[in-house]
């Protein structure tokens, strides 16, 4: 417990300090839906039928943004060799720079998505579904990235690989929870898509350390 | 739980980076109190051996053992009792010295370690809550270092320790390993330079690099 705590504790105060990843995370979301409204012209019908989907494919690529460094630095440095030598087994140990990930990228990203609602003109009542997709599905983003971002160690152009390998493990996340935004809206209830939302994390939780972790042993050889 | 008083043993070690034979036949026993030099030329396998030791790869052929348990049964046990310094420091620019070596402390379990007398057997005090990316390389060399007196493992595997150290720095760190071994701790070193360890057990591992016959049959 103390290693898993001083892994999360580590990563976190990394990502935060020197404003480091959160502040380029939350830059990076807040411009790519801003240039939407630019790009698609001021008609409010337009947007607000596509809005939900713009803000959270902005998401998942801001999210995208910060996993390369998820295991990078740490490969590059040797830290890497002292997290698998460590009290923790690999498994937690993806656990926890996930959850460190999710703290400094996705909490932050579903606390601002509010206002960026109002920049896509969505339906005020729809904004709590909006969140609470965001709060339920970006878990999901960072732990089926850390299967990526795992996989990718080593590589030459990680970052450009890293998308190829994510962005269609991110299609189900995304289709449920711009769904449920869209569900809510025309009034037929939003529970199911968020219910399926839930699964997609949980069965992330479940599955991606294992995957990631493999892939670290592999990396280490 | 660790058995402090068995030797650590490797039994006909092989060890293979892809394709490549990088040694073969090796064997040693490191007994507490013990130390093994390992010398030879660039890519004969030092560092392989190094983090074939610490259980991050595992041998192509042989087996480690430690007292009578062979490692593999039991690898979470091995690494709580060892500590691998590796040629890379692992520091990151944005911690300071003292959160660098809690965290290393704090991964291995240990929630109270030694930080201060960590930070003066390396005379790092004076740097200790500075950002670690003003740290010289030879400042970053003994922080690493420093996490050997933070937290206390029998088995110590230092991969090149002095590159980068002045003369002060490596009468340091050799003090600090006579008080490890004397302590009954063990070290395996690898190094190209002069390290003074009294009674240390010395492995030239270009002695064990695979003849062409075996090259052929083992890279097939």
């Amino acid at each position: 417990m103390t290693a898993f705590i001083a892994v999360f504790g580590r990563d976190l105060r990394l990502a935060l300090r020197h404003g480091g990843d959160t502040g380029l995370v939350l830059g990076f979301f807040v411009l790519a839906v801003v240039l939407f409204p630019l790009g698609v012209g001021p008609e409010p019908g337009v947007l607000q039928r596509i809005g939900a989907g713009i803000v959270w494919v902005a998401a998942l690529l801001a999210a995208l943004l910060s996993l390369d460094r998820l295991f990078q630095a740490d490969y590059q440095d040797g830290g890497l060799d002292l997290l698998a030598l460590s009290d923790l087994s690999l498994e937690l140990t993806v656990v926890a720079k996930c959850a460190a990930h999710w703290t400094a990228s996705g909490l932050p990203l579903t606390v601002i998505s509010p206002v960026l609602a109002f920049a896509v003109d969505l339906e005020p009542e729809a904004i709590p579904v909006l969140m609470l997709s965001l709060l339920i599905g970006t878990p999901a983003l960072s732990l089926l990235g850390s299967v990526g971002a795992a996989l990718s160690l080593g590589a030459r152009r990680q970052g450009a690989l890293l998308s190829l390998l994510i962005l269609p493990l991110y299609i189900p996340p995304l289709v449920f929870g711009a769904g449920a935004v869209e569900t809510s809206l025309t009034g037929s209830g939003a529970h199911a898509h968020l219910l399926i939302l839930g699964a997609l994390s949980l069965i992330s939780v479940a599955l991606c350390p294992w995957a990631s972790a493999a892939a670290l042993r592999q990396a280490l050889e | 739980m660790i058995d402090i008083a068995a030797d650590l043993i490797g039994e006909d070690l092989a060890c293979r980076r892809g394709e490549c034979r990088v040694f073969a036949g090796l064997s040693f026993s490191l007994p507490p109190g013990g130390a093994l030099v390992l010398t030879g030329a660039n890519g004969s396998g030092k560092t392989s051996l190094l983090r074939l030791l610490a259980g991050l790869i595992s041998p192509a052929a042989g087996r480690l053992v430690w007292g009578s348990a062979p490692i593999e049964h039991d690898p979470a046990t091995h690494r709580a009792r060892l500590h691998y310094v590796g040629h890379q420091d692992g520091v990151k620019p944005d911690l300071t010295p003292r959160e660098t070596l809690a965290f290393w402390a704090a991964l291995r379990g240990f929630r109270t370690p030694r930080l201060d007398e960590a930070l003066g057997a390396f005379a790092l005090a004076p740097v200790a809550d500075w950002p670690c990316r003003w740290l010289s390389a030879g400042q970053r060399r003994r922080l690493a270092l420093a996490r050997l007196c933070a937290t206390a493992a029998p088995l110590w595997l230092l991969d090149e320790p002095i590159s980068a150290l002045d003369q002060d720095n490596q009468t340091r760190l050799e003090e600090v390993i006579v008080a490890h071994r004397a302590d009954g701790g063990r070290v395996v070193v690898a190094t190209h330079m002069p390290i003074e360890i009294a009674a240390a057990a010395r492995l030239v591992l270009d002695d064990f690099a695979p003849t062409d016959e075996d090259a052929t049959v083992g890279g097939g």
